[in-house]
């Protein structure tokens, strides 16, 4: 599959190492060029420079052909722009988008993206962890 | 109205300025401190420290009863969210989003928000309109119809100057209405008129038509994509 991500950080660069080992074409977006640094020394896939939220940006990073979109920069709000026109602008079948409000998780999930809230899930992973 | 303005930047700040002169009651939403309290100081108590994307913070400035809410801050992205926050949570009927970047304005549209501002894209319409040079200009956007009312200068060297109107190949959906001469009242374009220097054209065409009118008055061939 041709699977877009957007932001590079950690969780970015860890599923793109993941994906891009198990034969996926990938490309990783990010403003910042030092964060590919986390992208392991076999990563075959597209490292591309530049804003995501930016509908120029995702269209050179292949978004027409792409059969996957993920946001997982830092920010709310540019996830949830940048996951829009994939989903909605560009037709992208299969986008998810990390948000780490729950409120605003819950409004979106409503008007019909995939979303994930870190807090949400973690909070609920380390109370079954205290198992209490 | 009671409209609440996400941002108080320098635009939110002359904005609610100018919104409170006509007498609308204004609640600013601005999440750094120092802001927040240079416009309590200067107008009022009006301002609220908060992020104006969290609903809590939302809720709390009453944006159930909002006429309005208009978003200024400086990122695209957090005046979506803001939008369609206030839209989709609190029934706000008209949103309005400052845009950076003009290729959001038909994005945001979309998605639902009811007006967006380009700061960019009205200076490129003040150069455009400055430039006598320019073949084509905007004058109005009919929005619901995806048409716009746009005038055109016939300059020199221009392939249509001693033309017969009825003679020029117009893309479709293009229409060419008034013609305003130098020195002569207004009159309709009629298929025999020969178009001279100078003079003015009144024309509606379709927005995405836009550009292969401009060619067939500068002689240059439209740009594509």
């Amino acid at each position: 599959m041709n699977i877009v991500i957007m932001g590079c950080g950690r969780v970015g660069a860890q599923l793109a190492n993941i994906l891009d080992a198990e034969g996926h074409k990938i490309t990783v977006l990010d403003i910042n060029p030092d964060s590919f640094r986390k992208l392991s020394p076999e990563f075959k896939g597209t490292a591309l420079i530049g804003d995501g939220t930016d509908a120029d940006t995702l269209r050179r990073a292949g978004i027409e052909g792409a059969d996957g979109f993920v946001a997982v920069t830092q920010g709310d709000n540019r996830n949830v722009l940048a996951a829009q026109i994939s989903k909605h602008i560009f037709g992208v079948k299969k986008v998810v988008c990390r948000i780490y409000d729950p409120l605003r998780r819950e409004l979106y999930a409503n008007l019909g993206l995939e979303t994930v809230s870190p807090t949400v899930i973690f909070a609920q992973l380390l109370k079954e962890r205290l198992e209490v | 109205m009671y409209i609440i303005v996400v941002g108080g930047g320098q635009v939110g700040y002359y904005l609610s300025k100018a919104l409170l002169a006509e007498g609308h009651e204004i609640l600013v939403l601005e999440k750094d401190r120092a802001k927040c309290e240079r416009i309590n100081e200067e107008l009022g108590s009006i301002c609220m420290k908060g992020d104006g994307c969290e609903a809590s913070i939302l809720k709390e400035a009453g944006t159930g009863r909002a006429d309005m809410l208009i978003a200024v801050t400086d990122g695209d992205e957090d005046n979506l969210v803001a939008c369609q926050v206030a839209k989709h949570m609190f029934n706000v009927s008209r949103t309005i989003a400052r845009l950076s970047n003009p290729k959001n304005e038909v994005i945001f549209k979309k998605l639902g928000i009811d007006c967006t501002i380009s700061s960019t894209n009205l200076i490129l319409e003040h150069i455009e309109s400055e430039l006598p040079t320019h073949p084509l200009m905007h004058l109005l956007k009919l929005r619901e119809s995806n048409m716009e009312i746009v005038e055109i200068r016939i300059s020199k060297g221009s392939p249509a100057v001693g033309k017969r109107f009825g003679d020029l190949k117009l893309p479709p959906d293009s229409m060419l209405v008034l013609l305003l001469r130098h020195g002569q009242r207004p009159q309709l374009l009629r298929t025999d008129t020969i178009l001279e220097i100078d003079d003015q054209v009144l024309a509606v065409t379709k927005s995405d038509q836009e550009e292969a009118l401009r060619a067939v008055f500068s002689g240059k061939p439209a740009k594509t994509g």
